[in-house]
């Protein structure tokens, strides 16, 4: 028991030690982005609690509210302080609801990738030979095509083979699968360049000669230790697949209106664009754009602070 | 300072004919440029086009007797680390054979390899490399351990890595620890702690001390003469430290460019080497007690070995060479006790 | 403290730290030698006793953070650590010169060995690049390497090891340095080389006149090489005298460890003699001698603990020839000859 405390004290000491926290405390744009991040995170998981009113439920809604402006200008109400949508919803609310649903999606498409990608990446440079060119022919066929043309092609197929009714239920798990299978590539070659590397280091053969299997030696030795790149991707390919995701929603093929994600709020407002109420694509395109960057940023100071040979700034 | 204790030279079965290990005509090419699309370049002299390929290995035979510390000395691309490889299945050869306590065991498969895992095992050059960074002493040693005993008890586990740990002086409180928060000559007895966990009985050591200190290579060499002694260990230990051949070897193969050319008990080879080049060897390695590096010198360096080589190996930096080593390689002959010489001139006593 | 006017480098009390998020490694330690024009000096030590630290801060090519503290180095009565970066590099390369252990890092792999010669000769001499080119040919031909005029052609890679290493040196001594200073320099190197090359290394700064300060762990290379011998300890000189006392006669428990553990020292198959445990890192240095804790010293014959070595750090004091700093050598000394080496 004793021993149990002392042992998280130290890990606890040794985390306020460690390069990580002496990096955090000296960068004052890493410690804005993430002050920033944590707010933002906060306030979006915080929503049902926080926001003033709920965009899904139609009773809170009123059609004479619509198009009401944000509160530093003239004829906003006090009930909506960044205003409302076409709809009469109240606008930051609808932000708040359709982050939540942004970064969901996300987090799944990331998921997907991840464990798809480090799973073939992992495979191919461990067993080499026709597997690998097998794979990593298959990932460079795929990324020769953007990603956007590929989660579009999909994206159109599932919504005339299912209909638009089962998109409209399944958006997210099926934007979640769109956004994975079209972005494992990139996983797959960073995880398989770091295998190439860890391969043919002494403690590889030293697991050989134990008798480990090929198996064991993949997952418990090489895998753990291409988790630091896995990491640094994982960062840039949330922010990738928001903007995937907005994008989509942009172009019709992503969250329908009832259930809005930020990207297609960002679309439902575009046609009032030019009827003076900016405000339903700006505040929302705002808001979209700083997490992206924020997120983007941190995951750029990860990078050099886990590999800390790295040059500074752009190479 | 301790009292030296002798270690008495393990019983070596000279009588015995069946060695541990033996080794016939084995050969490893590898492609040089293994990255191109066509492994032939044309060569302009002879105007074919050739495969381009290094020969690391070419044609080795070696029996390591049980209770041998059998020592393979040469310079760097000798092919001593191929050789070694090769013996432990890193590598697949060429060509040739190795057998083990009688057994085939060159292209075994890894569930065909796995009974030899338990008897076979190896120590590495470096010691940062070697160990998996993520994990814990404890979890390094434990893991070999429970995967060859799978029917070991947990406690039986723990006190075996105790054991393993206190066998060589690493402190059991530091088990926790992972492999950058330790010394090189720490390190590298974590890995001969992990080498040891399986209980071999024939021990491949690839330059186990160059990477260390003076002072931690004898705490090194003294921990692995020991567990020589306590665990009844055959070692074949590769280095191109003469000094530490001298000190540890029981047997000595002097290899250069892929070739053996000199097989000999270590006392016998450090005081009548015969092969010209194990004696330029001998001449450079420098000594504390005199001040002038070897008299004997040899021209020239090691070359690649692109080809399969015509002649003797070291025709081209021998000061004996004649017409015969240009044109045919030498058969070793076997002098007194086991004492093998691969050179012409030595065979026909002009050396 | 020795005032010297004929020493052609003087350092005296140098002192060289890294600055580190919490405390600091102190790589060089009140540090004292000098250097006679024509001398060949062994700076021996393991890994981590600061004698490259020492190396580079010589030439001021220390990394940052680390910088020179206290302490004065002085070429030919000029003191160096107060010069500016642009004086300075007037006289590196020109004056003082550095070859490195491994010769395939230190020449630059896109440029041809002639032209990096040839540019080297240009940035220091006014010369034509016809006449850089007959003196680098001169130069190459003095480190023998054959076939110059074709070696200038070609690139390091096309060179062995060896050859790249006496190009190396063929570079340090274009511009007729004073100092070489030599990092390791045959630790990369196989054995038959590693004699060709200490072979060179002895001839061409008994030619020149060159003073050479070789940095190495191998005491065989600097008992071949040198004519006199600091021996370091976690940034200190703990011994310092002839090569062949020190290698014949070591007085500090440290180097007649170092000495003892080599096994040439031994009779085949028995027990080396072994420093236990490990060298401190320099950020975390033991009080007083930091060797006491490995020392057997450290105990007096009657048992007790020698509270001088925990405390205090040892002065050198003479002893024959040599300058030893240990606590335990001062009081046999003190004692007198008659139980000096009764141990």
């Amino acid at each position: 028991m004793k021993q149990n405390r002392l042992g998280t004290e130290t890990r606890w000491r040794r985390f306020g030690d460690s390069y990580f926290v002496y990096r955090l405390r000296r960068d004052r744009l890493a410690q804005l982005c993430l002050a920033l991040f944590v707010l933002m995170m906060a306030s979006i998981l915080a929503a049902p609690w926080i926001a003033p009113s709920n965009p899904y439920d139609l009773a809170q809604i009123d059609l004479l509210d619509s198009e009401l402006p944000p509160f530093w200008l003239a004829g906003s109400e006090p009930g909506f302080p960044l205003g409302t949508d076409a709809q009469g919803r109240d606008l930051l609310s609808t932000i708040l609801y359709g982050a939540r649903v942004s970064i969901a999606i996300g987090l799944g498409a990331v998921m997907l990738q991840a464990i798809l990608g480090t799973a073939l990446g992992l495979l191919a440079g461990y067993r080499g030979g026709v597997i690998d060119t097998l794979l990593m022919r298959l990932a460079d066929i795929q990324l020769s095509f953007s990603t956007l043309m590929m989660a579009i092609i999909i994206g159109a197929v599932v919504k005339t083979a299912f209909g638009g009714a089962f998109y409209g239920d399944y958006g997210v798990v099926i934007l979640i699968l769109v956004i994975g299978l079209s972005e494992w590539p990139q996983y797959a070659r960073t995880v398989r360049a770091k295998v190439l590397v860890e391969k043919h280091k002494d403690y590889v053969d030293a697991a050989r000669v134990l008798g480990y299997s090929g198996r064991r030696i993949m997952l418990r030795h090489i895998l753990p230790n291409t988790l630091t790149p896995i990491l640094v991707i994982s960062t840039v390919q949330i922010a990738n697949a928001i903007m995937a995701e907005a994008a989509l929603s942009f172009l019709g093929l992503g969250m329908p209106e009832t259930q809005p994600s930020l990207g297609s709020l960002i679309k439902s407002g575009f046609d009032y664009l030019q009827s003076g109420s900016w405000w339903i694509t700006l505040l929302p395109g705002l808001f979209l754009v700083v997490f992206v960057l924020v997120v983007n940023l941190l995951g750029d100071w990860l990078r050099d602070t886990l590999n800390p040979r790295l040059p500074e700034g752009p190479l | 300072m301790t009292q030296p204790e002798t270690l008495q030279t393990l019983g070596r079965a000279a009588d015995t004919p069946e060695p541990l290990v033996s080794v016939r005509r084995l050969r490893k090419r590898f492609a040089l440029h293994p990255e191109r699309l066509l492994p032939w370049r044309f060569d302009r002299r002879q105007r074919g086009w050739r495969r381009e390929r290094i020969h690391a290995v070419n044609g080795v035979d070696l029996d390591i007797q049980r209770g041998d510390a059998l020592c393979v000395v040469g310079e760097s691309g000798c092919g001593k680390s191929t050789l070694a490889r090769l013996i432990m299945g890193l590598v697949t050869p060429s060509d040739g054979e190795v057998h083990y306590d009688g057994w085939r065991i060159d292209h075994l498969n890894a569930r065909q390899w796995q009974p030899f895992r338990r008897r076979m095992q190896m120590i590495f050059q470096n010691p940062y490399a070697s160990l998996n960074p993520r994990l814990t002493v404890r979890q390094a040693l434990e893991e070999p351990v429970r995967i060859h005993h799978p029917d070991w008890s947990r406690d039986r586990v723990e006190a075996k890595v105790e054991a393993l740990m206190d066998d060589v002086g690493i402190d059991n409180g530091w088990g926790d620890r992972f492999a950058h928060e330790f010394s090189g000559g720490q390190r590298q007895r974590i890995a001969i702690a992990r080498a040891l966990s399986v209980d071999p009985e024939f021990v491949v050591a690839d330059e186990p001390v160059s990477a260390l200190d003076v002072s931690v290579q004898a705490q090194v060499l003294n921990l692995m003469m020991d567990a020589q002694a306590s665990h009844r260990l055959t070692y074949l230990f590769i280095t191109h430290d003469l000094a530490v051949v001298e000190h540890f070897a029981t047997r000595v193969a002097v290899m250069y460019l892929g070739t053996i050319c000199e097989l000999a008990d270590a006392d016998t080879l450090f005081a009548r080497p015969r092969h010209p080049y194990t004696r330029a060897l001998l001449a450079a390695s420098p000594r504390l007690d005199d001040a002038f590096p070897g008299q004997l010198r040899l021209s020239g360096e090691l070359s690649m070995p692109l080809q399969a080589p015509s002649g003797c190996v070291f025709r081209d930096r021998c000061p004996h060479a004649n017409r015969r080593c240009r044109e045919a390689a030498p058969t070793p002959i076997t002098l007194d006790r086991g004492h093998q010489v691969a050179c012409h001139a030595v065979e026909e006593g002009r050396i | 403290m020795r005032a010297n006017p004929m020493a052609l480098l003087e350092v005296e009390h140098l002192d060289v730290r890294f600055p580190l998020r919490r405390g600091e490694i102190r790589a060089v330690r009140d540090l004292s030698f000098s250097l006679q024009r024509g001398e060949r000096l062994g700076i021996v030590g393991e890994s981590g006793a600061g004698k490259s630290v020492l190396a580079f801060s010589l030439l001021k090519l220390l990394s940052r953070p680390g910088r020179i503290v206290a302490g004065t180095v002085r070429f030919e009565g000029r003191e160096l650590t107060s010069l500016s970066e642009r004086q300075f590099r007037r006289l590196r390369g020109n004056r003082l010169a550095m070859i490195f252990q491994d010769p395939l890092t230190t020449l630059n792999p896109v440029l041809t060995i002639g032209q990096q010669m040839i540019e080297s000769l240009k940035a220091h001499r006014r010369l034509s690049t016809r006449r850089a080119r007959i003196v680098a040919i001169d130069k190459l031909r003095q480190v023998q390497v054959s076939s110059p005029e074709r070696r200038l052609e070609q690139y390091p890679h096309q060179l062995s090891g060896g050859l790249c290493q006496r190009v190396v040196i063929a570079i340090a001594l274009l511009l007729e340095p004073d100092i070489i200073i030599a990092d390791e320099p045959t630790t990369a190197l196989d054995v038959t080389i590693q004699a060709e090359i200490i072979t060179l290394l002895k001839r061409l700064c008994d030619e020149h006149d060159v003073g050479l300060i070789v940095i190495s762990h191998d005491l065989g290379v600097i008992g071949q090489l040198t004519q006199r011998t600091l021996v370091m300890y976690a940034g200190r000189i703990v011994e310092q005298g002839p090569t062949r006392e020190i290698i014949n006669d070591a007085q500090h428990p440290y180097t007649q460890g170092l000495i003892n553990a080599l096994p040439q020292m031994t009779l085949p198959r028995q027990r080396l003699h072994q420093i236990p445990g490990s060298m401190p890192t320099l950020s975390e240095v033991p009080s007083g001698c930091a060797f006491h804790p490995r020392c057997a010293y450290r105990i007096t014959p009657e048992g007790l603990p020698r509270r001088d070595c925990i405390e205090n750090v040892p002065e050198p004091v003479r002893s024959g020839e040599c300058q030893v700093a240990c606590h335990w050598v001062a009081e046999l000394i003190a004692r007198g000859p008659a139980e000096e080496r009764a141990t």
